[in-house]
C-alpha cells in the first residue's frame, strides 16, 4: 500500500475542526495563564473561557448547511455535528458561568477547572464529528478522562474523591467493552472508516455475521454506559451526588448528548441493515431505563441524587425516540437534548446558589419557604421543574411530544404509552420541590448567598431556553430536522 | 495466517479474566490492573486482525489505545492517592458514603 504524501495533505482541511482547535489552544493557554492569576481572581479565567466558547460557537455555525470531510474522511462537518457542537458549547458555557461562585465557596478554586472543561468540550465535539472509529475513541477518551478529573475535582472532599474514583473505574471498564467491539468490527470489515464499514456490513452478512453482531452490541454497551441507560446506570447517582454541583450539571447534559450523537451516527449510518436487532434491544432498554430512573427518583430526598435518577429517566425518553428510528424520533432527540441542557443546568444553578459550604442542606426539604423569601429564584426553579416534568408550555413538553410521536409513527404504540405513564409518574417528584418551595413553612431566611452576575446570566439564559422552544418550537425543530436529514 | 483463531482465543480469554477480575476484586489498584488487562486483550485482537488482514489500521489503533491507557493511568492513580489521603484505604468497599 503506497501512500502519496502530497495527496494525503490535500485531505487536510483545518477549517473542519476549527472550533476544536480554538478551544484546545485556549485551554492550553489558560493552563499557562493560570499560574500567574492569584487564587482570588480565578473568575477572570471563566470569562476568558466563555469568550473562547462563544467564538468557537460562531466559527462552528458558519459551516451550517455544508458537508465537508477532512483528514482522510475521519472527521466531518455537517449539520448533525454542528447542531450537537452547539449543545456542547452551550453546556460548557453555562457550566463555566456557574462554576466560579461554587468553587470559591468550597475553597477549591483551582484555575485548572476551566481548561479541563474546555478539553472535555473538545472531546465531545470530536465525538459528534467523528466518522472513523479511531476518532470516535479518541474523542470519547478525551471527554471521559477530563470528566473523571472534573468529578473528583474537589480533592479535599471525601464525597468528591469517591465520585471520581467510582466514575473512573466504571468508565474505564466500559471503555474496555467499547474497544473490544471496535476490534471485532475492524476484524470483520478490515477498516475503521464508518462509511466503508457501512458499505461492507451487508456484504459480510449483516446480522447473520455473529462477530459483527457481537461487535455492535459491545460498542453499544460502551455508549449506553455514557448516556447512563439502565442497566449501565449504577454509577450515575453516586457520581452526580459526589461531584461538585456545576460539574454535575455539565456532565448530565454534555456527555449524555455526546453519547447520543455518536450512537445516532453509528446506528443510523453504519448499522441500518441491522435495525431489527438494535431497535428491539433499545425498546427494552428504553422501558427499563425510564422505569428504573423515575421510580427510584420518587423516593430520593437529596435533590442532586433525585436529579441524577431523573437524568437516567430522561435518557430513557430519548431512547424511545431512538428505538423508533424515524425522522421525527431522531430529530426529537436533538431537540430534547438541547432543551434538556437548558433546563437541567438551570436547575443545578439554583442548587449551586442554595447550597452552603460542603452542602449540608442538599435535600428537597431544605427548599421549604424559598418561594416567599426569594420569589424570583423560586420562579426560575419552578420553570425548570415544569420543563423537566414535561408540562406545557415548556420545551420539555414539546421534546417529549416529538419523541413519543416518533414512536407512535413507527408503530411502537405500547412504548409511547409506557413513556407517557412514566412521564406522569415523574411529575410527582418534580412538583414536590415546588410544593416545598411555596406551600411549606420554612425557618430559613435564605440570606446566606447573593446571586453573582455570571450565575444570574446562566439562570436567565436557561430559563429562556426552557420556555422559548416550548412556545415557538418550529424554528428549533426545523434546525433539528435539517441536522438529522444528512446522516 | 491460519492461526488467527489462536490469537483471538487467547485475547478473548485475557479479556474475560480482566472482566471477572474487575467484578470480583475489591482493591481499586487491582481492579485498575484488570482493566489494563482488558485493554491489552483488545490490543492483541487488533494486532492479530491487522496482521491477518494485511492492513496497518489496526496497529495504529493500538498505539492510540496505549497512549490513552497511559493518560488514564495518570489520572486514575492520582485519584486513588487523593482517596487514600482522605480515607487511608483504597478498598472500594470503603467508598460507601453514598448509597441509594
Amino acid at each position: 500500500m503506497d501512500i502519496n504524501v502530497a495527496q494525503l495533505f490535500q485531505t487536510i482541511n483545518l477549517n473542519v475542526i476549527m472550533p476544536e482547535v480554538i478551544l484546545s489552544v485556549l485551554g492550553m493557554a489558560l493552563l499557562l495563564v493560570n499560574v500567574f492569576v492569584p487564587s482570588k481572581s480565578k473568575g477572570y479565567l471563566a470569562w476568558l473561557s466563555l469568550i473562547g466558547i462563544i467564538g468557537a460557537g460562531f466559527v462552528a455555525v458558519t459551516g451550517w448547511g455544508t458537508t465537508v470531510s477532512s483528514f482522510n474522511d475521519s472527521v466531518v462537518q455537517d449539520n448533525f455535528a454542528i447542531f450537537f457542537k452547539m449543545i456542547f458549547l452551550l453546556a460548557a458555557g453555562l457550566a463555566v458561568l456557574i462554576s466560579d461562585q461554587y468553587m470559591s465557596r468550597e475553597d477549591c478554586n483551582h484555575g485548572e477547572l476551566y481548561p479541563i472543561i474546555l478539553f472535555t468540550t473538545v472531546g465531545m465535539m470530536l465525538m459528534a464529528a467523528a466518522t472513523d472509529l479511531m476518532t470516535i475513541f479518541l474523542g470519547l477518551e478525551l471527554m471521559s478522562i477530563s470528566l473523571y478529573v472534573l468529578a473528583g475535582f474537589n480533592r479535599d472532599s471525601i464525597k468528591s474523591n469517591e465520585a471520581g474514583m467510582k466514575y473512573f473505574l466504571l468508565g474505564a471498564f466500559s471503555t474496555g467493552f467499547l474497544l473490544y467491539g471496535m476490534a471485532l468490527i475492524y476484524g470483520v470489515t478490515g477498516t475503521t472508516r464508518i462509511a466503508k464499514i457501512a458499505s461492507l456490513v451487508v456484504q459480510v452478512g449483516g446480522a447473520g455475521n455473529t462477530m459483527l453482531l457481537i461487535g455492535m452490541f459491545l460498542m453499544l454497551t460502551g455508549f449506553l454506559f455514557k448516556i447512563a441507560a439502565a442497566p449501565f446506570h449504577m454509577w450515575t447517582p453516586d457520581v452526580y451526588e459526589g461531584a461538585p454541583t456545576p460539574m454535575t450539571a455539565f456532565m448530565s447534559a454534555g456527555p449524555k448528548a455526546a453519547g447520543f450523537a455518536t450512537m445516532l451516527r453509528l446506528l443510523l449510518v453504519v448499522f441500518p441493515a441491522m435495525k431489527a436487532e438494535w431497535s428491539d434491544l433499545l425498546w427494552i432498554l428504553a422501558v427499563l431505563t425510564m422505569t428504573v430512573g423515575n421510580f427510584t427518583a420518587l423516593r430520593q430526598d437529596n435533590i442532586k441524587r433525585m436529579l441524577a435518577y431523573s437524568s437516567i429517566a430522561h435518557a430513557g425518553y430519548c431512547l424511545v425516540g431512538f428505538a423508533s428510528g424515524t425522522a421525527t424520533g431522531t430529530s426529537g432527540i436533538l431537540f430534547y437534548m438541547l432543551s434538556y441542557t437548558f433546563m437541567n443546568i438551570g436547575a443545578f444553578a439554583v442548587i449551586v446558589l442554595i447550597g452552603k459550604k460542603g452542602e449540608p442542606n442538599g435535600t428537597v426539604m431544605d427548599y421549604a419557604g424559598l418561594g416567599h423569601k426569594r420569589p424570583l429564584l423560586a420562579l426560575a426553579m419552578t420553570v425548570f421543574m415544569f420543563s423537566l416534568a414535561g408540562m406545557p408550555p415548556t420545551a420539555g413538553f414539546i421534546g417529549k411530544f416529538y419523541l413519543f410521536s416518533g414512536a407512535v409513527e413507527a408503530g411502537y404504540i405500547w412504548l409511547a404509552i409506557i413513556g407517557v405513564l412514566n412521564s406522569a409518574a415523574s411529575v410527582y417528584y418534580y412538583l414536590r420541590v415546588i410544593v416545598f418551595m411555596y406551600f411549606k413553612p420554612g425557618e430559613e431566611e435564605f440570606d446566606w448567598f447573593t446571586i453573582s452576575a455570571p450565575v444570574a446570566l446562566a439562570l436567565v439564559v436557561s430559563a429562556a431556553g426552557s420556555l422559548i422552544p416550548g412556545v415557538i418550537p418550529s424554528l428549533l425543530l426545523q434546525f433539528a430536522q435539517q441536522a438529522v436529514k444528512l446522516i | 495466517m491460519d492461526n488467527l483463531n489462536n490469537y483471538l482465543i487467547v485475547s478473548a480469554v485475557l479479556f474475560s479474566i480482566g472482566t471477572i477480575g474487575v467484578l470480583t476484586r475489591k482493591n481499586a489498584i487491582v481492579m485498575f490492573m484488570c482493566i489494563e488487562l482488558m485493554l491489552n486483550a483488545v490490543n492483541l485482537t487488533f494486532v492479530a486482525f491487522s496482521r491477518h488482514l494485511g492492513n496497518l489500521d489496526g496497529q495504529i489503533f493500538v498505539f492510540f489505545i496505549m497512549t490513552v491507557a497511559a493518560a488514564e493511568a495518570a489520572v486514575g492513580l492520582a485519584m486513588f492517592i487523593a482517596f487514600f489521603n482522605n480515607r487511608e484505604s483504597i478498598d472500594i468497599d470503603d467508598a460507601n458514603l453514598m448509597k441509594w
